[in-house]
């Protein structure tokens, strides 16, 4: 009898949360803005899912059991997240070959390099996105058109013009060639502020569906793998700053409501910037991290040199989070 | 509802067969009574082999303040003074009694009338509880007369009695509550008088309405005592938390409740010490536990201190097949017992089963900073960050991180996605933090 009984510290035992429900939770949130990827942008976009899916299980598999010499844990789901948002990032029309250079890019250098889970710095999904940004400038900002409207939105091109500029880059591009934001806004190819909703729009595979991304982070929300600051500051701080400037001139400074609703900055506030590895661990950092982000992330569209700034800002951010778990410490009980 | 309002955890609470009245188990052949059953210096025992005892009769001696008397639970002769596994997994000096009959000292009242009025003086409560050996209940067995003992320059402003229970599966205290209510009752008010205080709140979580209402039913008849109901967190019966959650003030940090004006005990050694003054009963049996999901008869029973366990699992219908781990205590703070030879002390309140399949931890992966560690820890610390501390032996930061006000709650280790082992290394951490700050 007494050489059954099993001896452990305290406490014995522990809340049903693990970090592979964790994980599994945040793609099951990334669901539905991959539904609504592959209904406006078809197959392409399902084959870019599953090669950046794909390769990541594969790049994390073989540089575990063959570098680390370690039992592969490709079970747990994170490198499913980072395939999910690696091709999220991605135009569906990115050629196979550079959809797998970037799953090894995320998983081998911003991940495995730095020890595996939960030792990286930077978002591996992000790294991998402004490598092959840097890398291939012209495929990366190839956006196809989406091929079937919803719900009456949504500007279908003709066979002759498969691919064209976001609503942000035509926009950005129209104000550096000294075009009102006015006449920009009422082209054929700028859809409603509706449209940008539902996310009938060109851009990257998964962050057109402002409603499909804001289902997810509900669904977080709701199961407490992220928290609201982040969210709440990085898309607070830039309305709120896109609205200055739109006061100022709206002339030449893009509506708030049209930075929040094109480009990348749902998915990043939600998805990306909440990654619980490289996002600070106070509530109070955390509003300083995401109000980094949300201006930082207008900074680079109005004055930088890329149209979108979204993944700048967050890798940006992700070099603070050391120093701001370091500034904001929970307050010691009794001190 | 009043909490505390830094970290903690709701675990499923598990209170199973609270409403079943406590059960008497009669004596054991042999009893193993324990030489040290206190936090403090260590005692000596007085009794030899070979030697006739009687119940309640004086088995150690402590020239020491901080310490505790233990007395004899049986009448019978020493067989012998040996080496016995502790629940901490230790062998410790134990006098081994064959019990023989049931004769008690005649200076003990063992009738069950209730004796309300309070006799002696407030030096001579503190002289009875420190001669019949009464410890803390709550878990720690810190001798309870000096807790009562106020240092010179500090005053005592309020008690407060833990009511709380707030470890899953533990119903002793609730049975104690609503079977001795009176008597507990009154120890609250021998407690009032011996630090000279009008206040006392008894403070009980709201799992357990029939309890708040019995005794704030009977607390009506009392002078000064009130029971606040708090709503169930873990780890609310931890002194510090208990106070603010009553009181809404802070034990500063490395501080002692008395500095700020409270004194806290807990219900159990409340009737201990209603025994100890009014009865002049040591503390020499209690209500223990056997509990667990798959144990087929879950009761609190009333038994002597040296009760071997195996007696009180037998009592619960045994050992299932499918247990994997035995517990002294409550799940979260409760120490998995390495030997079943062993037996019943003070500070024993429940004897837990976990089947097999709930008796082992997950395995540890990386620690992914989700920072759930951090919001449980009620005293607002970063075990993640203590933890690696620990790892990478950075002791003399430990100790600005605020290592020692850790009270080991288990807080962080249930809430870890990741199963780091994170009070296993804060343990490690605060012993070498101690030895750390002797040496400054």
């Amino acid at each position: 009898m007494n050489n059954r009984l099993i001896i452990s510290g305290a406490p014995h035992v522990h809340s049903p949360e693990n970090v592979s429900k964790i994980m599994w939770g945040v793609v099951i949130a990334l669901l539905p803005a991959a539904f609504v990827a592959v209904y406006f942008f078809g197959f392409d976009a399902l084959v870019t899912i599953c090669v950046a899916v794909a390769s990541c299980l594969f790049f994390e598999w073989a540089i575990q059991k063959y570098m680390f010499k370690a039992t592969p844990t490709v079970t747990d789901g994170s490198a499913v997240i980072t395939g999910l948002l690696l091709a999220f990032n991605l135009p569906s029309n990115l050629p196979i070959w550079m959809t797998i250079l970037g799953s090894l890019v995320a998983i081998g250098v911003a991940k495995m390099a730095f020890g595996g889970l939960g030792k990286n710095l930077f978002n591996p999904a992000l790294v991998a996105r402004c490598f092959l940004l840097i890398s291939f400038p012209v495929a990366m900002t190839s956006w196809p058109k989406i091929i079937r409207p919803l719900f009456g939105e949504g500007f279908v091109a003709g066979p002759d013009a498969l691919t064209g500029a976001t609503p942000l880059g035509y926009l950005v591009d129209g104000i550096a060639q000294n075009v009102p934001v006015s006449t920009l806004m009422q082209s054929d190819i700028m859809p409603s502020y509706f449209g940008m909703f539902l996310g009938a729009h060109g851009g990257s595979l998964g962050e057109i569906s402002a409603i499909a991304i804001l289902l997810g982070g509900l669904y977080m929300l709701w199961r407490r793998i992220i928290t609201w600051q982040i969210p709440a500051a990085f898309i607070g701080s830039a309305f709120v700053f896109a609205f200055i400037l739109n006061a100022i001139n709206p002339e030449i400074y893009i509506s708030p409501l049209a930075h929040i609703l094109t480009g990348g900055l749902m998915l990043g506030a939600i998805f990306m910037a909440t990654d619980m590895v490289t996002s600070p661990m106070s509530p109070k950092g955390q509003l300083l991290f995401g109000l980094g982000c949300g201006v930082l992330t207008i900074i680079i569209r109005v004055w930088g040199a890329f149209p979108e700034g979204v993944s700048f800002a967050i890798l940006i951010m992700n070099a603070f989070v050391p120093l701001i778990d370091k500034a904001f410490k929970p307050r010691v009980f009794g001190k | 509802m009043k909490t505390f309002k830094i970290g903690g955890v709701h675990p499923p609470e598990h209170k199973l067969k609270a409403e079943d009245p406590s059960i008497t188990l009669e004596l054991p052949k042999q009893g193993i009574v324990f030489v040290n059953q206190h936090l403090g210096a260590p005692s000596q025992p007085i009794v030899a082999k070979g030697d006739k005892v009687k119940v309640g009769q004086l088995l150690t001696k402590n020239e020491n303040f901080i310490a505790a008397n233990v007395h004899s639970p049986f009448s019978g002769t020493v067989n012998k003074i040996d080496l016995v596994y502790d629940a901490s997994g230790y062998r410790k000096e134990a006098i081994i009694i064959d019990v023989e009959g049931d004769e008690w000292l005649e200076n003990i009242d063992r009738s069950e009338t209730i004796s309300r009025e309070i006799k002696l003086s407030k030096e001579e409560i503190i002289a009875k509880v420190k001669e019949m050996g009464i410890v803390g209940l709550g878990g720690a067995c810190f001798p309870t007369q000096v807790k009562l003992m106020i240092p010179e320059g500090k005053t005592a402003e309020c008690l407060i009695i833990n009511g709380v229970e707030c470890e899953p599966y533990l119903t002793d205290d609730y049975r104690l509550m609503m079977e001795k209510g009176e008597e507990i009752l009154i120890g609250v008010s021998i407690l009032q008088k011996a630090i000279g205080v009008k206040k006392a709140y008894i403070g009980i979580e709201n799992n357990k309405p029939k309890a708040i209402e019995y005794l704030a039913k009977l607390a009506k008849s009392f002078e000064g005592i009130e029971v606040v109901p708090l709503k169930v967190m873990y780890p609310q019966g931890a002194e510090k938390q208990l106070i603010y959650a009553i009181l809404k003030k802070e034990v500063p940090s490395g501080k002692l409740p008395i500095d700020i004006g409270c004194v806290v005990s807990n219900v159990a050694t409340s009737f201990a010490a209603y025994e100890a003054v009014q009865k002049n009963k040591p503390l020499i049996d209690r209500l223990v536990t056997v509990t667990g999901l798959h144990v087929e008869k879950v009761s609190n029973f009333k038994v002597r201190v040296g009760t071997p366990i195996s007696m009180l699992l037998e009592a619960a219908g045994g050992v299932p097949e499918n247990t994997g781990k035995i517990i002294s205590g409550g799940p979260m703070m409760g120490k998995a017992l390495l030997s079943l030879d062993t037996a019943v002390t003070k500070g024993t309140s429940a004897l837990l089963l976990m089947n097999e399949k709930d008796s082992h931890r997950g395995e540890p992966v990386n620690c992914i900073r989700c920072a759930k560690c951090v919001e449980a820890c009620p005293m607002g610390l970063e075990p993640y960050l203590l933890s690696a501390l620990v790892e990478n032996e950075n002791f003399e930061r430990l100790l600005d991180e605020n290592v020692l006000d850790c009270i080991e709650c288990g807080c962080c280790l249930y809430s870890c996605p990741s199963y780091r082992p994170l009070l296993d290394c804060l343990r490690i951490g605060k012993q070498n933090a101690r030895q750390l700050q002797s040496k400054k």
